[in-house]
């Protein structure tokens, strides 16, 4: 393991010695005799998958958690002897942000600067450079829960900001919000690293982990990796491929290649797909088709953690064909929804062919969740019409519904029944009876390896569990159409390409998917996206399709984020000339 | 394939029932607090709401010292509502522990008063009662002039006045022959909590799925509005019902209240009356965004609902032009049959002169509540 | 308190102030459900009994029996059904329309004359035993009272041996109201104190803003500071809204001090405060937080304050329990400052109890707040 404060140029911002974190409640450590010195002023990432570990790690950098064993100083402060003056340097943003949502924009400021000691005369100054700097300027006096996600996670910063902490603390800050507040977050915190702060971000999308100076990769409370990401990615150089394959077959094709022993990980990314090999991988000369590309930290995660879940959906197998029919699964005619004055839809239509699966992609507050929303039934539209198999969602509701599955955005399960009570309610809403039902749900339990938290609190499986669930839940009555809502938002990768194969089989057999997303690893799984921006449908198409038209000169080969954010700011600079 | 749709119906709604009353019962915490406090409750406040005074203690500054005042005091100290008697010097002394509610009630005897009564004269007792207790001081006064009245009449036949023979006055309650508070209590107890608890079920049952977002994943689902509203009734009405059944059994057996109605009778009317609760319930869920919301706005309405029941205070002390309005409390019209089945064995003509009422407000809420669930959907 | 910064402690201040102002249910409670109360104390809720609906069964219809419904008919206690129907006014009586019958029997003037026993029968619907106990006192009280002017009516010269003469202090008509609506602030204080912050505090718990705000450089003492003072004048204004509506609107009359009006107030709510920030402190589950509040907060003020149900009157356990709870010395300092006035020796035990109590209260859920997630 590489102890990077040996290297002598940066002295260590934060040391965390021989740290030991147990829960009564848990039955292993969340954190296990950790040792790591981090750096000042780099960006340093912490990676894992879901209950790694990383928010118990911060908070006890935060001093919010007692350790049970060892110690961590934040600038030869001790978390716990020196937690006052630990607090004046450092700033933390827990998950939530920690807004209160019934204050406004600049009230909130205000209270964190108080907080923070900030110096009354240099208040009004760092509010207005914080606005500027977050481009909340123009919302300064809304209440915190009226601001969209990405407007809460940059108001979540500047709060931490006001104390001029040398330390930055961030948990999952880019959770449910879009690439585009992402990629500003992203460009703020570099601002302040190059001004001498020392950042700690945890995250689960590894595109970020790739952009971080160094990375803490833990697993299951244990510290597997500390060190720079292309270090780790330089363990699978050589054993990376893209493979441009028939855009019919992909998911086939993927399947298969997931099933070879010696291939990895995969994953679909448009019309090509992404291939990691196993150090026992030799490329066969028939396979000229197979392009060596640069490994991304991404690939290395997953050859470190094991390896990807492999290709099979026993879900999928178990699952009839749907049979074959003209009716459009899912169509959208001018669908309108207006809040008051405001068009938050706006003369939207789309055909949604049987098993395609179609993206919902847009920022914040686009108003794509509008258009989701009347697609399933959630919303009355204002005008137009919104059909499920032909059905008509205003009038034969029951009907309709019978032939949508839909998974929300945060699993929402009932999380104080056990698992198997949460499925025999959600047969038994579905109108599953007696034999059927028993069967369905012994085929979920085997499908999704339940049988271990049969009894189980829904709400105290591990995350991958609760996919599972939710996933099973939304699934047994055999939709025509599955509606998923930021179905892998938080997710770390593994259980993402497993929820993945799920989905990919259920597509091979006829089922229609409507999702939608902030991930773009999960855009390239779609056939189709539509890009939505301020009510109105300003992009669809296939990914590469959306990436084409997004091609400039400075970028000629942009990726999907490259095109999602180049085609908003054409919007947005149209907006500007038309206005002078 | 009329009775195949509607066993589907069937099986969803119960699918949501049995999934609402887990909710509640499987979580330890909870299911603790579904049936600790109501025992608790029942057990204390079955003893202490009552308007009974007992324990008294008297002050008695005596000047006289002869044997009429001593005979006097003996008769109060001798009557079960008096405890203690406390003697004072001085009246400073007698008057300051009125002031510090020492003793409730102080009688002061002139040194003459023996001597007036012995000589055939009018003699005077002054007696102080601390009205900061309205309620107290006026039963007790109504003890003392018994005790007075009594003597009164036998000093005179002593004299050798002709006076009227003491009249005998018979008594009989009706139901409750030793008139105890427990009969009284212990049914309204049943009524008030199995209401305090259909009422919490349903008040924070939307708002909970709402804040965890379950609530759509139910939208989504085939049910309709009608089945959820369904789905969300039964189970606080069997929860409530299986509650003041337990109750009821506590009554029965630990505090050996009579049960002298019909069974079916009480079960049916309890039905109707926790529906129409039900449904205030489900008003309260619709126009709440958060728990904290729910339950305030069923404290808002629980907290003027008791004391407007008659529980508290006797409707008949209210003044005339609200007493009516009472009628509006479905809790009223459930008082009177609780009780009535319970002590008085009263007919079916009589719980229904009560029943219809709570019908009517049930059809009410109940439509209500639908109302704005439908108007919150769409 | 070393380091304490009254900046830091005021920011809080300051949220909480605004988060009271705008959430709606905070303003029910503190505001509506306390006009509510007094509306409902000063109209509705009464404990003088009048009017209780009597029947009189006249099997005697002599002139004595007739004077004896007069004394029935001129005393305001009872609204009197005369009738010569046994079964009518049983039937009455089963179903609630009356509340008793005094029947006089066939020959009770005759007996009565004769000066043999000539007994009344009192009958009572022991299902509503406060009413219950009322008819029988009262009845009993007129018909003594008519056998004596019986007999004095015949002897103008004869004067009745004992004459009481009745003062009543403080409250000399015995009004209900003055001392109901003076007591319902407790129960509006508690609900303020120990409710509303229990819930509150759950609620920065389910947000996450307690956690956000744990890391920066405010200490417990000013948080905590910060989150009861807002609550602690919210309960003042509240407190203000009641004596004044009381006072004015209602004429309750109000001999003692304001001054130690405020300071009892003051300590109650520190209490009550106390109450509500230790039960935040052992639950971060809403439903859990208002039922234990409802417990110990609510229900006490209530029942086991003296409020409305005579203390003295309770089981012995459950008077014991009443020691132990602060609103039982709230309710006596509200009503003698009310009614009585500033009484030093019923004031100073009482204020003394209250306030150790709140030290308690206070003491035990500062040691349990501490600046740590675990």
């Amino acid at each position: 393991m590489n102890r990077a404060s040996q290297q002598g140029d940066h002295k260590s911002a934060i040391h965390i010695n021989n740290i030991t974190k147990i829960f009564s409640d848990m039955d292993r450590p969340a954190l296990d005799q950790i040792n790591a010195s981090i750096r000042c002023g780099i960006m340093t990432g912490l990676v894992g998958p879901d209950g790694a570990g990383k928010t118990t790690l911060l908070r006890l950098m935060a001093g919010l958690l007692l350790p049970t064993k060892g110690t961590i100083e934040v600038m030869g402060f001790n978390t716990i002897t020196n937690s006052e003056r630990l607090h004046a340097i450092t700033g933390y943003m827990p998950q939530k942000f920690g807004l209160y949502e019934d204050l406004t924009v600049i009230e909130n400021l205000d209270l964190y600067a108080d907080l923070h000691d900030l110096k009354e005369k240099d208040k009004k100054s760092t509010f207005e450079r914080m606005l500027k700097f977050t481009s909340l300027t123009p919302f300064t006096h809304r209440l915190a829960g009226n601001l969209s996600g990405g407007m809460k996670q940059k108001l979540g910063l500047a709060c931490s900001l006001l104390g001029r902490p040398k330390i930055l603390l961030l948990d999952e800050p880019s959770v449910g919000v879009d690439p585009l507040s992402r990629r500003e977050l992203r460009k703020m915190v570099l601002e302040l690293i190059q001004q001498g702060m020392s950042v700690v971000w945890s995250t689960s999308y590894l595109d970020e982990a790739d952009k971080c100076h160094e990375v803490l990769l833990l697993n299951e409370g244990k510290l597997l990796f500390y060190g720079s990401p292309k270090e780790l990615s330089k363990r699978v150089e050589g054993r990376v491929f893209q493979i441009d394959v028939p855009l019919k077959k992909r998911r086939s094709l993927l399947k298969e290649f997931l099933n070879r022993e010696d291939i990895r990980d995969g994953v679909i990314q448009g019309s090509k797909v992404r291939l990691v090999g196993a150090p026992s991988f030799q490329l066969e000369p028939q396979d000229s088709k197979w392009q060596l590309v640069t490994p991304k930290f991404e690939d290395a995660f997953v050859d470190f953690l094991g390896g990807g879940p492999g290709g099979s959906s026993m879900l999928a197998e178990k699952m009839p064909s749907k049979k074959a029919n003209t009716i459009p699964p899912i169509q959208a005619e001018h669908l309108t929804k207006r809040f008051g004055n405001f068009t938050a839809a706006n003369n939207i239509s789309f055909t949604v062919q049987r098993g395609e699966i179609f993206g919902l992609l847009g920022p914040n507050g686009a108003g794509k969740s509008t258009i989701f929303k009347m697609l399933c039934g959630l919303l009355q539209p204002t005008e137009g019409k919104a059909l499920v198999s032909g059905l008509d969602l205003k009038r034969s509701t029951s009907k309709a519904r019978t032939k949508i599955g839909y998974m929300a955005q945060k699993f929402s399960l009932y999380g104080d029944l056990s698992v198997q009570e949460n499925l025999n309610f959600f047969s038994g809403v579905y109108g599953l009876i007696g034999h059927e039902r028993e069967k369905k749900i012994d085929q979920m339990v085997t499908v999704f390896d339940l049988f271990p938290y049969l009894d189980s609190n829904a709400g105290l499986l591990p995350l991958g569990y609760k996919q599972r669930l939710a996933l099973a839940c939304s699934v047994m009555h055999e939709p025509d159409v599955l509606f998923l809502d930021e179905p892998t938002s938080g997710v770390d990768p593994l259980t993402r390409r497993e929820f993945w194969s799920h989905i990919n089989g259920m597509v091979e057999k006829g089922v229609t998917i409507m999702v939608t997303t902030h991930f773009m690893e999960e855009a390239e799984y779609c056939d189709r996206i539509s890009l939505i921006y301020k009510g109105i449908n300003i992009a669809i198409g296939s990914p590469d399709y959306i990436k084409a038209s997004a091609s400039t000169k400075k970028i000629p080969d942009p990726t999907l984020e490259d095109a999602f954010i180049t085609l908003i700011e054409k919007i947005d600079s149209q907006e500007t000339r038309r206005d002078h | 394939m009329r009775i195949k749709k509607f066993k589907k119906t069937w099986y969803r709604i119960k699918a949501l029932i049995i999934k609402e009353i887990l909710a509640v019962w499987r979580d330890k915490k909870s299911r603790f607090m579904l049936i600790a406090p109501p025992l608790v409750q029942l057990i204390i406040l079955s003893h202490a709401a009552t308007l009974e005074v007992l324990n008294i203690s008297l002050g008695v500054n005596n000047q006289d010292n002869g044997w009429y005042s001593h005979e006097l005091i003996q008769r109060i100290n001798g009557s079960p509502y008096f405890k203690y008697v406390y003697e004072f010097h001085n009246p400073e002394d007698m008057h300051s522990a009125i002031d510090t509610q020492k003793v409730l009630i102080a009688i002061q005897f002139q040194s003459n008063f023996s001597r007036l009564i012995a000589a055939n004269q009018p003699a005077q007792l002054q007696i102080v009662l601390d009205g900061r207790k309205s309620n107290a001081s006026q039963i007790v006064m109504g003890y003392l002039n018994l005790i007075l009245q009594d003597f009164n009449v036998e000093i005179l036949k002593n004299q050798g006045v002709v006076v009227p023979e003491p009249i005998d006055i018979e008594f009989r309650s009706f139901f409750n022959p030793n008139i105890d508070y427990l009969y009284f209590t212990i049914p309204s107890l049943v009524a008030i909590l199995s209401m305090l608890l259909a009422l919490m079920v349903t008040a924070m049952s939307v708002s909970r799925e709402r804040e965890n977002g379950t609530f759509d994943q139910l939208l989504v689902s085939p049910l309709q509005p009608w089945q959820i509203l369904i789905g969300k009734m039964v189970p606080a009405l069997v929860i409530s019902i299986a509650e003041s059944t337990l109750l009821m059994i506590i009554a029965l057996f630990l505090f050996d209240v009579p049960f002298t109605g019909s069974l079916i009778l009480l079960y049916s009317s309890m039905i109707i009356f926790l529906l129409s609760i039900v449904g205030i319930g489900l008003f309260i869920s619709s126009i709440s965004h958060t728990q904290q919301q729910s339950i305030l706005g069923t404290f808002v309405f629980v907290t003027p609902t008791i004391l407007l029941s008659g529980y508290a205070t006797p409707i008949e002390n209210m003044p005339l032009w609200l007493q009516p309005f009472t009628n509006l409390l479905p809790i009223k019209h459930f008082f009177i049959i609780i009780k009535g089945i319970f002590l008085k064995n009263i007919s079916a003509t009589d719980v229904w002169l009560h029943t219809w009422p709570m019908a009517l407000i049930a059809l009410f809420t109940l439509s209500l509540a639908g109302f704005m669930f439908k108007r919150r959907l769409g | 308190m070393r380091g304490f910064s009254f900046r830091r402690f005021f920011a809080y201040f300051k949220k909480e102030g605004k988060q009271i102002l705008r959430d709606p249910s905070t303003f029910q409670i503190a505001f509506i459900l306390p006009l509510l109360m007094i509306f409902i104390f000063a109209y509705g809720v009464s404990l003088d009994a009048k009017n209780i609906p009597l029947g009189l069964l006249l099997e005697d219809t002599s002139p004595t029996a007739r004077s004896l419904e007069n004394a029935f008919l001129s005393t305001e206690y009872f609204k009197v059904t005369t009738s010569y129907n046994r079964k009518d006014l049983i039937n009455n009586l089963t179903n609630g329309h009356l509340r008793g019958i005094v029947t006089v029997p066939l020959n009770f003037s005759k007996n009565l004359l004769r000066g043999d026993p000539a007994p009344l029968q009192i009958l009572l619907d022991g299902s509503e035993p406060n009413t219950a106990h009322f008819v029988l006192n009262y009845a009993q009280g007129v018909i003594k009272n008519w056998n004596i002017q019986q007999a004095t009516a015949g002897n103008p010269s004869l004067n009745l041996p004992i004459n009481p003469e009745q003062r009543i202090w403080f409250n000399p008509s015995l009004k209900s109201r003055d001392v109901l609506l003076p007591g319902s602030i407790a129960i509006i204080m508690s609900l303020i104190g120990t409710l509303l912050t229990a819930l509150v505090v759950a609620r920065e718990w389910e947000r996450g803003t307690m956690e956000a705000i744990m890391s920066t450089q405010i200490r417990i003492s000013e948080m905590f500071l910060g989150k009861l003072l807002p609550y602690f004048l919210l309960g003042l204004a509240s407190m203000t809204l009641c004596v004044t509506f009381s006072v004015t609107l209602f004429a309750v009359p109000f001999r003692g001090s304001y001054l130690i009006l405020l300071l009892s107030t003051s300590i109650f709510l520190l209490a009550a405060l106390g109450l509500g920030l230790l039960i935040s402190s052992t639950t971060r589950n809403q439903f859990v937080a208002s039922q234990i509040s409802i417990m110990l907060g609510f229900l006490p003020a209530f029942i086991l304050s003296g409020f409305i149900f005579e203390i003295n009157s309770l089981p012995w356990i459950i008077q014991g329990l009443t020691y132990l709870l602060p609103p039982r010395y709230f309710v006596t300092i509200l009503q003698s400052s009310f009614l009585s006035g500033t009484i030093w020796e019923l004031i100073l035990p009482n204020l003394f109890f209250m306030l150790l109590m709140a030290l308690i209260l206070l003491g035990i859920s500062s040691k349990k707040i501490v600046k740590r997630l675990d």
